[in-house]
């Protein structure tokens, strides 16, 4: 049974919260059960943002968990936080271009990718977090690449249009390193 | 219609407009200004009344003119703006006209802070205002029921002239789920006839909540208590998950009610006997049904993000049968479920 619990964390700006969102669009599109909740609070200017996206074939229950069994982690805090978090089994998606330290567990499936690194050469290294998205489904086989390319569509706002074909290009070059 | 990805603050205002809110009056507060947000546009584009008042007490004694009118209205807020609401809910329960307010609860006492909270059960439920009156409390536990349960409180409010609230928490307001929303629905075209909205070639109408003379107050409060035992007779809600065999039950309403479905999967996979009851409506509480099932089971768990406030509810329906025990968190804290299951292993040791 499909069912993943994922928390994507990272600096306010890196678009933590877009991906997982883009995450839950791409979930309903394959009429998964989806629940997607940020951290909130008084938050301030480069502070840090994630948010918990629950994918599943059965109806979700707590929508708030303690130990997820997948992090895409865009900076050393979230790394910190999070990688002894994962459930044994889970999967770790770590952004090397920010986080100069490995991970130690033996107990999970790390992916590194320099995804900073890759998303300036695409043009614009604020598409970091779609690199990292297009390993986790392509780790994960969760949802389709076409689902997540035509939810990105509906869904990048106007003033970023212009980048559509760059961050489906992100998405690839990230499903590449899994 | 389609599921949608829908945040809880946007859905329940959504959801409003298509179960035809014709005027919405209220304040901003965090976790849940963008019910506001969304009304703000929404509303005006549909030719309809969106106000945004200069405070909660303002925005309180707006519906109550408007639910005098006749006019399905609403507001929403958060803790410490409904609790400068109070008056106002009082005169409306005296004046008996239909009125629905959301409160998407936060952390207190005082300003305290934005996170989750369900610490206003006892002001929800026990009557926030002077008076002997309860208001109808739904507690909805997913985004789907929060806007079904919009459609309902509209419905309730209108057919026994009440207060309805519904008692959401920051979470529920902040979070996002798969959910779909009804079809828009036309608005009424006749106003009740009770509304005072110009009497001529009538009688006049009038709405009032004073009543000088003690007989003429009791008389009106005997039929108020009336009133509220057939609501109490009619519209008690709750749902069950695996009660049949279960040899502890949990209690919990809310978010909390629906972690606590995840800490009945996990149990029963360990091979404990767990089920839950999860109370839709606050008031009326589901005395009976507890009750039955206190003489059933070996100890009851309560569960809440507050102190134990509905935990007073479940131990005077339970009447002693079995143990009653209580989890909880403070301060805009979310028990997981992993908490809630080790105390559940606890009790189950305990009661073994």
């Amino acid at each position: 049974m499909k069912h993943e619990e994922t928390i994507i964390s990272g600096f306010g700006g890196q678009g933590a919260l877009f991906a997982g969102q883009l995450l839950a669009y791409a979930g309903i599109a394959e009429t998964l059960y989806v629940t997607w909740i940020p951290s909130y609070g008084p938050e301030m200017r480069g502070g840090t943002a994630n948010c918990t996206v629950i994918l599943s074939e059965e109806e979700i229950g707590a929508p708030i968990i303690q130990n997820p069994t997948a992090a895409i982690v865009l900076n050393l805090p979230s790394m910190e936080k999070y990688e002894p978090l994962v459930k044994p089994g889970g999967l770790l998606i770590v952004n090397q271009s920010l986080i100069p330290v490995e991970s130690t567990r033996q107990d999970i499936r790390v992916i590194t990718i320099p995804a900073t690194d890759i998303a300036t050469e695409l043009g614009n290294p604020r598409m970091a977090n779609l690199v990292l998205l297009g390993a986790f489904i392509q780790a994960t086989g969760l949802i389709s690449m076409e689902s997540l390319e035509s939810e990105l569509g509906k869904h990048i706002s106007e003033r970023h249009r212009k980048w559509l074909e760059p961050n489906k290009e992100a998405l690839h070059k990230g499903a590449e390193f899994a | 219609m389609a599921k949608e990805l829908l945040k809880g603050n946007v859905a329940f205002a959504e959801a409003a407009v298509r179960y035809g809110l014709e005027a919405y009056f209220g304040y901003p507060i965090t976790p849940q200004s963008e019910a506001l947000e969304h009304l703000s546009g929404r509303m005006v584009e549909l030719g309809r009344v969106f106000l945004q008042a200069e405070s909660e007490v303002a925005a309180v004694n707006m519906v109550y003119g408007a639910a005098s009118a006749g006019v399905r209205v609403m507001t929403s807020t958060s803790g410490p703006g409904f609790a400068l609401m109070a008056e106002g809910l009082s005169y409306i329960a005296g004046s008996e006209v239909p009125a629905v307010f959301v409160n998407m609860m936060r952390g207190g006492p005082g300003l305290g802070n934005i996170q989750p909270s369900q610490a206003d059960y006892f002001f929800m439920t026990k009557t926030a205002g002077h008076g002997d009156f309860h208001p109808l409390v739904l507690a909805p536990a997913s985004i789907q029921e929060l806007i079904d349960m919009m459609g309902l409180a509209f419905e309730l409010a209108e057919k026994y002239r009440t207060l309805v609230y519904i008692a959401g928490d920051g979470s529920l307001g902040q979070m996002m789920e798969s959910a779909e929303l009804p079809p828009m629905q036309p608005l009424r075209e006749k106003r009740p006839d009770w509304a005072v909205i110009g009497c001529e070639g009538r009688d006049p109408n009038i709405i009032t909540s004073l009543y000088l003379g003690a007989k003429n107050l009791e008389a009106v409060n005997i039929r108020l208590q009336k009133k509220l035992a057939e609501i109490k007779q009619n519209e008690t809600r709750w749902k069950e998950y695996e009660t049949e065999d279960a040899e502890i039950l949990l209690v919990a309403y809310g978010t909390v009610g629906r972690i606590c479905t995840s800490v009945v999967r996990e149990s029963r996979k360990q091979g404990l006997k767990i089920g839950l009851l999860r109370p839709q409506t606050l008031w009326p509480f589901p005395d009976t049904r507890i009750r039955e099932l206190a003489a059933q089971v070996k100890a009851i768990l309560v569960s809440e993000m507050s102190a134990g406030q509905m935990l007073e509810d479940v131990e005077r329906t339970a009447q002693g049968q079995c143990p009653v025990k209580f989890y909880g968190r403070l301060g805009g804290v979310v028990p997981l479920t992993d908490e809630i299951l080790s105390e559940t292993r606890k009790l189950v040791r305990e009661v073994a």
